[in-house]
């Protein structure tokens, strides 16, 4: 079966499409480009970081802006699924939903409406069990942004590892924080992935951080042999 | 044991992760569980296991409903069984209750029809399906939303189904057959 994935280069969209194509083919990347840093539906930090991984996967990427407005950038997924299924044939769309009931549903009603497959194979796995794979296939995964308490700039541009996964697992006993962030509270830019055939290196990078909310901003980078 | 039915269209399909998977995040915790592709049960996996839970399937997978002859064991089978949207359609159709098209997509409104071991009162579930199951004289309807059916159980068997998928929200329902049916 010929698939799209809904990729923002995020871990979980990224581990999503390793799943997709150990068992079907993939022949594509949709990315949905923000302009709304609030949007319900799409991840925003470091968006741009994926056209390298595209590169990097070895796969074409079709990108949709949309002005994340609420409900309006349904219509934009709607229209770039359209033309993936038009310019490369799709029989169905990958996406990383974990938890969001939010946006499985939405997602899950664009494609039926155009007669394509839906998959979410992250779809209600265990948060730690998800982020030890990671780790276990071999993902290098950094954190670009933080949006809850007592997450800070300590923790932004810090590569998700064993002791990285131990404390979010804490602080989600403490706190009630969803340890792969599905409630938003983290968000993550893949720099390497067992598909990718070549890793990214950064460059340049900025940190941004208030109180509790920051972004590791990729300025510069570029792919590197592994 | 528990024995879960792969009811995807083929085995190791990306479906399994999505259907399979989280049924067994719940189930393993309380039992031992295994798993089988519909295609591949066999008298022995029918005699090992103590319960049985049908899967769900992606919103255009009816791949199962095209073979209920690979279902015929449900006849004879003592053991409880639930089916999950895809698992419950089969059941209704192996006793020959209808199935017509019915899109439900998200948080849905179920409302308890027959006081049940799985639920009770008015309550919120996942709902993904694009086929629902008539009424029909082989089962109780036991809960339902305001588009169709949600919930049935066979008048003679310990043979429930449930349209929407209890994995999501609703893990309780899950244990409550597990524990209790």
């Amino acid at each position: 079966m010929r698939l799209g994935v809904l990729f923002s280069g995020g871990k979980d969209s990224t581990l999503a499409l390793q799943y997709a194509a150990e068992q079907e083919e993939v022949v594509c990347l949709i990315t949905m480009v923000s302009e709304n840093k609030e949007s319900y539906m799409f991840h925003t930090p470091n968006i741009h970081v994926s056209n390298l991984q595209a590169e990097a996967l070895g796969l074409p990427q079709i990108k949709q802006v949309t002005k994340g407005e609420k409900e309006k950038e349904l219509e934009d997924l709607e229209a770039v699924l359209t033309q993936a299924k038009s310019k490369y044939s799709i029989e169905g769309v990958v996406t990383g939903a974990v938890e969001s009931v939010y946006q499985a549903e939405r997602v899950q009603r664009i494609c039926y409406k155009l007669g394509l497959w839906c998959f979410n194979p992250l779809w209600k796995h265990d948060q730690e069990a998800l982020l030890e794979e990671l780790l276990k296939k071999g993902f290098v995964v950094i954190i670009s942004g933080v949006f809850a308490f007592p997450l800070d700039e300590s923790w932004l541009g810090k590569q998700i590892d064993k002791k990285i996964i131990e404390r979010l697992v804490e602080l989600q006993v403490q706190y009630g924080l969803s340890p792969s962030g599905e409630g938003g509270e983290i968000e993550t830019t893949v720099l390497d992935a067992p598909l990718f055939k070549k890793k990214i290196e950064i460059l340049r990078s900025t940190v941004e951080c208030r109180a509790n909310a920051g972004l590791y901003a990729i300025e510069r980078a570029r792919l590197i042999p592994k | 044991m528990i024995l879960t039915v792969d009811m995807n269209w083929k085995k190791t399909s990306l479906g399994y992760y999505e259907f399979v998977t989280p049924i067994l995040e719940v189930a393993e915790k309380i039992d031992e569980c295994m798993v089988k592709h519909y295609l591949e049960i066999t008298s022995q996996d029918l005699k090992r296991c103590s319960k049985i839970i049908l899967s769900g399937t992606a919103l255009k997978d009816n791949a199962f409903l095209f073979k209920p002859e690979k279902f015929n064991w449900l006849k004879e089978t003592e053991k409880p069984t639930l089916g999950i949207c895809a698992g419950m359609e089969i059941i209704g159709k192996v006793f020959g209750a209808a199935l017509k098209e019915s899109l439900e997509v998200g948080m849905t409104n179920i409302t308890t029809i027959k006081a049940n071991t799985l639920f009770s009162g008015d309550f919120k579930a996942y709902s993904l399906h694009s086929y629902c199951v008539k009424a029909s004289d082989n089962f109780e309807v036991l809960g339902q939303s305001i588009k169709c059916v949600q919930a049935i159980k066979h008048r003679d068997k310990l043979i429930f189904g449930v349209l929407f998928h209890p994995e999501v929200r609703n893990t309780q329902i899950l244990k409550n057959f597990i524990l209790i049916a």
